[in-house]
C-alpha cells in the first residue's frame, strides 16, 4: 500500500478524513503537512487526540515532507497525505512527485468565489490548481467517498451562488 | 416557567445542532438554553472565530458538539484555551442533552458532566424484540 489520497482541506483533521475517508480505506496513517502545525506542540496533540488509536498522524512542515514522500509511499500500510491549502500541495507536487490531488474543502472568505458547496476559490488560487495540473497532477474535487470526482475543468467552471 | 437563559452552546456537522436543539424543544419546551452553531460552509478558523465570538458576546462556556474527530471539536478545544476556561462535551446526543436541558444546577460545568454521564449510558441495542440485559 502507499499513500493513498493526497487531499487538500483546510479543516485539516476532521469527520470526513478520519471517518469518511479514513473507514473505507483502511487508513492507517496521516501525514499532515503544515507550517504551523509543524511548530506547535499544542495542535499536534489536538490532533492526535482526534484519531483512533490505530491511526498515526505524522507532522511535517511543507519542505521536510517533499523529502520523504518516498519513504511514505513506500509504507506498507495506506495512508493519507493531507494539506490545509494549495500552496502546500503544489509544492509536493513539484518536488514530492504527488501525481492525484484530491480537494477535500477550502471554504469561504473574502475574495474566493463559490464553486462547488465545499470548495471556494480565489483567482489565484484557480490559477494555482491550473498550474497544478500544468505539472502533471491530476486534480479532482471529492468530498467524500461516495461522491462523484469532479474534474478540474468542471470545477473551475461551476459557480453557485453562496 | 420564565424563559431560560442560555447555558450551553451546540455545534455540529452538517444540521446536527439545529436539530437536536428542535427535538429539546419539542420535549422539554426548554431549547432556548441551548444556542444551536450552523458552521456549513465555514473553515476551521471561521468556525473557530464563531465560537469565541459566540462565547464572549453570550457569556455561555459550556460547549457541545457531535464527534470527537470534528472540526467543531477541534474549534472550541482552541477557544477554550484562548478563553483559559469552559467545558467541551465530544459525541453529544439527544438524551445528554435533555438532561442538560432540565437540570436546574447552578453550576452549569457540572450540569453538563452529569448530563454526559446521562448520554452515555442512554445508548442500549435491542435485539429481537428482547429485553437488554
Amino acid at each position: 500500500m502507499t499513500l493513498v489520497l493526497n487531499r487538500i482541506d483546510d479543516r485539516l483533521i476532521h469527520g470526513q478524513v478520519v471517518v469518511g475517508w479514513g473507514q473505507p480505506l483502511d487508513v492507517r496513517f496521516i501525514v499532515l503537512v503544515d507550517d504551523a502545525v509543524a511548530e506547535s506542540e499544542w495542535e499536534q496533540e489536538l490532533y492526535r487526540m482526534g484519531v483512533p488509536p490505530e491511526m498515526e498522524i505524522r507532522f511535517h512542515s511543507a519542505a521536510d515532507a517533499a523529502t520523504r514522500l518516498d519513504e511514505y509511499r513506500m509504507e506498507g500500510q495506506p495512508g493519507i497525505l493531507l494539506t490545509g491549502d494549495i500552496a502546500t500541495m503544489r509544492a509536493l507536487v513539484e518536488r514530492g512527485g504527488v501525481r492525484d490531488v484530491n480537494i477535500g474543502g477550502i471554504h469561504h472568505r473574502a475574495g474566493r468565489v463559490q464553486h462547488l458547496r465545499y470548495v471556494f476559490l480565489s483567482e489565484a488560487e484557480q490559477e494555482a490548481l491550473r498550474e497544478l495540473a500544468t505539472h502533471g497532477a491530476l486534480v479532482t474535487a471529492q468530498d467524500v467517498p461516495a461522491a462523484r470526482a469532479i474534474p478540474l475543468n468542471e470545477l473551475l467552471g461551476a459557480r453557485e451562488d453562496a | 416557567m420564565n424563559d431560560p437563559v442560555r447555558r450551553a452552546l451546540v455545534a455540529g456537522h452538517a444540521d446536527f445542532a439545529a436539530g437536536l436543539v428542535s427535538a429539546v424543544e419539542l420535549i422539554t419546551g426548554r431549547g432556548s438554553v441551548l444556542v444551536p452553531i450552523q458552521v456549513k460552509g465555514l473553515c476551521g478558523d471561521d468556525i473557530q472565530q464563531l465560537l469565541y465570538e459566540t462565547m464572549k458576546e453570550s457569556g455561555v462556556r459550556v460547549i457541545f458538539t457531535d464527534l470527537q474527530v470534528g472540526s467543531c471539536t477541534m474549534a472550541a478545544r482552541k477557544v477554550l484555551r484562548t478563553l483559559g476556561e469552559g467545558t467541551l462535551v465530544a459525541g453529544a446526543n439527544l438524551p445528554m442533552l435533555l438532561d442538560f436541558a432540565l437540570s436546574s444546577n447552578p453550576d452549569i460545568a457540572a450540569a453538563a458532566e452529569q448530563a454526559a454521564e446521562r448520554g452515555r449510558v442512554a445508548v442500549s441495542v435491542h435485539k429481537g424484540g428482547g429485553i437488554p440485559a
